[in-house]
């Protein structure tokens, strides 16, 4: 337990970690924890099941593709010596799979194939993605960063991580009563009869909103922390990168969630009562739904990205010992993408408004490049003569890099009017979509695990077995998503359980691409887990990072400070405070080290 | 504080002066440096939850707005079913309201514990009369003429086959509306079980009657502009 000195304001106490003896106490002790850390913990946990649970889904959808549903002639020779042409149903692989498990439920396979590919849309993106780095990273780091001793309002840190729990409950609960095929963007009218005598869409349409709850508190919480809670000394502009691209999250989560509560507050309505407000039957208008679902889901995916955005800037810097560069460029440029992000929901829909608002919408899109490159030739210009330690955390930051960069330059072709009618709702789309949101965001929370992980548990990681599933993540991710641009040019339509014989050999490169992946993934897990049993005890400081967080012990102790720290120095003041050819293991720093003379 | 406060103020038993839920012996949570940064950041937090709220109401003035564009005939025949007397009436209730909430806030800085009590119980009496005008003048009339929304619509006499529209958007918006007056009310319930049984908010501690004030003003800002879109203009 913690005491406190009022005078000196001194703790002396043990490592959050530590808990009461037994374990029903230390099970009792997390659940009502409203320390920041135990509920970084808690979320790290919770998003990377979901993640698990969607990618088990990801690999079904591609079993499916593999070998897809077709009627196929087959010609033989009867009895009589006449040519015979009988046809035969293949590829039922999923369905296999799926009365494997009792869960066939005398659907078709094709109908199971929209199950899953929703399923896997809805849990990716309402309970991974979006809560992913925030949740469990932003909310160990955060306040670290900034020196505090919790978020501003730590209770509401709990509500909110309970508010999610209870959410994806009854998006699990939609999931085993069968599922629902809407695709996660519940476009009315079809999300409002599919299935009509079932509640599974409407738990699924519940639980997203339920979950907005659960965003939109840990967004609040974060913008005060950030405006409240800095250290003594800590300017706007001595806080880490991190902590700039997750405020900027937060404003977007804060003002885009309760479009998205309303709209599926809406979208209930008309699903329970038949209200008739997105009932084009009725004069009602489901252009009207896309509107306000994607004035949501446009800037959401910037809540996705701009958190691994601030990751990269940290892995960069801190491992390639170097200041970052343009620091100012790269934080205005966080605060400039929430900005845009709200302006160009319309290029979701090009095709269900007028020509006018087709090319504003068109243009406004193209500024979204603007901001993206400053930040990845800031990036590229930080690495230059750094003293680049190629461990794991720095080589996702130059996958990050690479794969982020495919998925940025590859979205302009889809802003680009004339091409995107050709592109649109093609295997294209679904490429660009994963080069950004998995080529960037997961990439960069692999990234940042590896990272802050010897922080978190306070035992280091095996390297050479984390880039072996580094190595096979890239490769994974490439061979399954690269080949997909290739399908989408060709014309294969996204979310079809099946297509043309043309289309075979690359949706089966693709196919066995996500098992690579798959496998990449496992071998993380297997050192995560070996990490956690049998790792090396981690030192403080293990990188020689500058931010705040490296002066905590690691595992930090329960108010992560002995005493409140002040700061000195910048977050990346490398050149200034850290002496040539130092070694991270001399930690801390000599006072009189590395000055200039 | 001393000029406002006294420091053995009279009639007030000793089990309430020594219970650390008193104003005077309430502590500020361990992660802040001194209370009135908490209070600051508490107050900083609750403008940002206001701002989500105003953004949910913008779904529907925005679908208003959509739907008066495309069915102009049947918002101005709308307004003409619903009595202005009766939304006049509640829209003074919800301000006499925010006035009393108002001066909630001002009884709890000044450490006047009794007029802090009245005028919650004034807030809540307003409340409970603006649900009770809805539900029993409004709503329980119109759901009988069959002006219910969407499919539910029965009332034989309509003007405009998209008439049941414009009751979708009259029942959520008000609706949603009513349940965050039902939710404010509660919120003050809290407040005053704390200042009767406590006398939880004094000078330097009244956190939660300045939130719970500043949400019941929203709530009240938000009925302004629902009751002339929805009973005043054609």
């Amino acid at each position: 337990m913690s005491t406190l000195d009022a005078h000196t304001g001194h703790h002396e106490e043990g490592s959050y970690l530590s808990g009461p003896p037994g374990m029903m106490a230390k099970i009792w002790q997390w659940m009502t924890t409203v320390d920041h850390k135990k509920i970084g913990v808690m979320y790290l946990f919770a998003v990377l099941f979901m993640f698990f649970v969607g990618g088990v889904a990801a690999l079904l959808v591609r079993v499916e593709l593999l070998d897809p549903i077709r009627d196929v002639a087959v010609q033989t020779v009867n009895a009589d010596g006449d040519l015979v042409t009988t046809t035969t149903v293949t590829g039922q692989s999923l369905k296999e799979i799926f009365s494997g498990i009792g869960m066939a439920d005398g659907l078709t396979g094709t109908q199971i194939y929209n199950r899953v590919f929703t399923l896997h849309g809805a849990v990716m993106v309402f309970m991974f993605i979006v809560p992913s780095i925030p949740a469990s990273l932003g909310n160990f780091f955060l306040p670290v960063m900034l020196g505090a001793k919790d978020v501003a309002f730590p209770r509401l840190n709990l509500l909110s991580w309970y508010i999610y729990v209870f959410g994806s409950l009854f998006g699990i609960l939609s999931i085993l009563m069968g599922g629902v095929d809407t695709g996660w963007t519940f476009y009315t009218p079809y999300s409002t009869t599919t299935d009509a005598d079932h509640w599974r869409v409407v738990l699924m349409v519940t639980a997203a909103f339920v979950l907005g709850f659960s965003s939109i508190l840990t967004g609040l919480n974060f913008v005060v922390t950030v405006h409240k809670l800095r250290a003594p000394g800590m300017g706007w502009f001595d806080m880490p990168l991190f902590i700039w691209s997750v405020y900027a999250t937060s404003i977007i989560q804060v003002l885009a969630t309760p479009v998205i509560g309303i709209t599926l507050l809406l979208l209930l309505f008309e699903r329970l009562m038949h209200i008739g407000i997105f009932d084009p039957a009725m004069g009602g208008d489901p252009v009207l739904y896309q509107h306000f679902f994607w004035f949501y889901s446009h800037p959401v995916v910037y809540v996705m990205i701009l958190p691994a955005m601030g990751i990269i800037s940290e892995l960069l810097a801190v491992h390639a010992r170097k200041h970052i560069f343009g620091y100012r460029a790269i934080a205005f440029s966080s605060l400039g993408i929430a900005g845009v992000s709200f302006l160009v929901w319309g290029h979701h829909i090009f095709t269900a408004m007028g020509e006018l608002a087709a090319v504003l919408f068109s243009g406004l899109t193209f500024l979204v490049a603007i901001p993206t490159a400053i930040k990845v030739f800031n990036w590229i210009a930080t690495l230059y003569k750094g003293s680049i330690a190629l461990n794991t955390p720095m080589c996702y930051a130059l996958m990050f890099l690479f794969t982020f960069s495919i998925g940025g330059l590859t979205g302009l072709p889809l802003a680009t009017l004339a091409t995107d009618l050709h592109l649109h709702d093609s295997y294209y789309v679904v490429a660009h979509f994963h080069y950004v949101m998995m080529g960037g965001t997961v990439i960069a929370f692999m990234g940042g695990i590896h990272h802050w992980w010897p922080k978190m548990f306070g035992k280091m990681y095996s390297e050479p077995g984390a880039l072996i599933g580094m190595a096979l993540v890239f490769i994974g991710f490439n061979v399954t998503f690269f080949t997909q641009f290739f399908l989408g040019t060709q014309g294969m339509p996204r979310r079809y359980a099946n297509y043309v014989d043309e289309f075979q050999t690359l949706h089966q490169i693709s196919t066995y691409g996500s098992w690579i992946l798959g496998l990449g993934f496992v071998v993380h897990l297997v050192v995560f887990i070996h990490s956690l049993v049998a790792g090396e005890k981690a030192p403080a400081n293990p990188w020689g990072g500058l931010t705040l967080e490296w002066e905590c012990e690691s595992p930090p102790i329960e108010h992560n400070f002995h005493h409140e720290p002040i700061v000195k120095h910048g977050p990346y003041d490398f050149e200034t405070t850290v002496p040539p050819h130092w070694d991270p293991a001399d930690w801390p720093i000599h006072p009189e080290a590395g000055k200039r003379h | 504080m001393s000029t406002l406060t006294n420091d053995n103020p009279i009639g007030v038993p000793q089990s309430i002066l020594k219970s650390p839920k008193h104003w005077r012996n309430r502590a500020f949570g361990h992660h802040w440096r001194t209370g009135d940064e908490e209070f600051d950041a508490a107050k900083l937090g609750m403008w940002l939850f206001l701002t989500t709220e105003v953004l949910l109401f913008a779904g529907i003035f925005c679908g208003y707005a959509v739907f008066r564009m495309m069915y102009p005939e049947a918002w101005a025949n709308g307004s003409h079913y619903l009595d202005w007397r009766f939304g006049a009436a509640n829209t003074a209730v919800l301000l006499l309201s925010s006035w009393t909430a108002a001066n909630a806030v001002r009884c709890a800085q000044l450490d006047k514990q009794f007029w802090l009590r009245i005028n919650i119980i004034v807030t809540v009496v307003c409340a409970a009369l603006f649900i009770g005008i809805k539900l029993w003048f409004e709503y329980r009339i119109k759901l009988g003429d069959g002006k219910a929304p969407g499919t539910f619509f029965s009332y034989p006499f309509a003007h405009d086959v998209h008439e049941p529209l414009w009751w979708s958007l009259y029942y959520v918006g008000t609706g949603i509306h009513a349940l965050h007056v039902v939710i404010g009310a509660g919120l003050f319930c809290v407040v005053f079980y704390y200042a009767k049984r406590y006398q939880s908010y004094g000078p330097t501690q009244y956190t939660l009657v300045e939130n719970t004030a500043l949400y019941w003003h929203l709530v009240d800002l938000v009925w302004i502009f629902l009751f002339p879109l929805l009973y005043l203009i054609h």
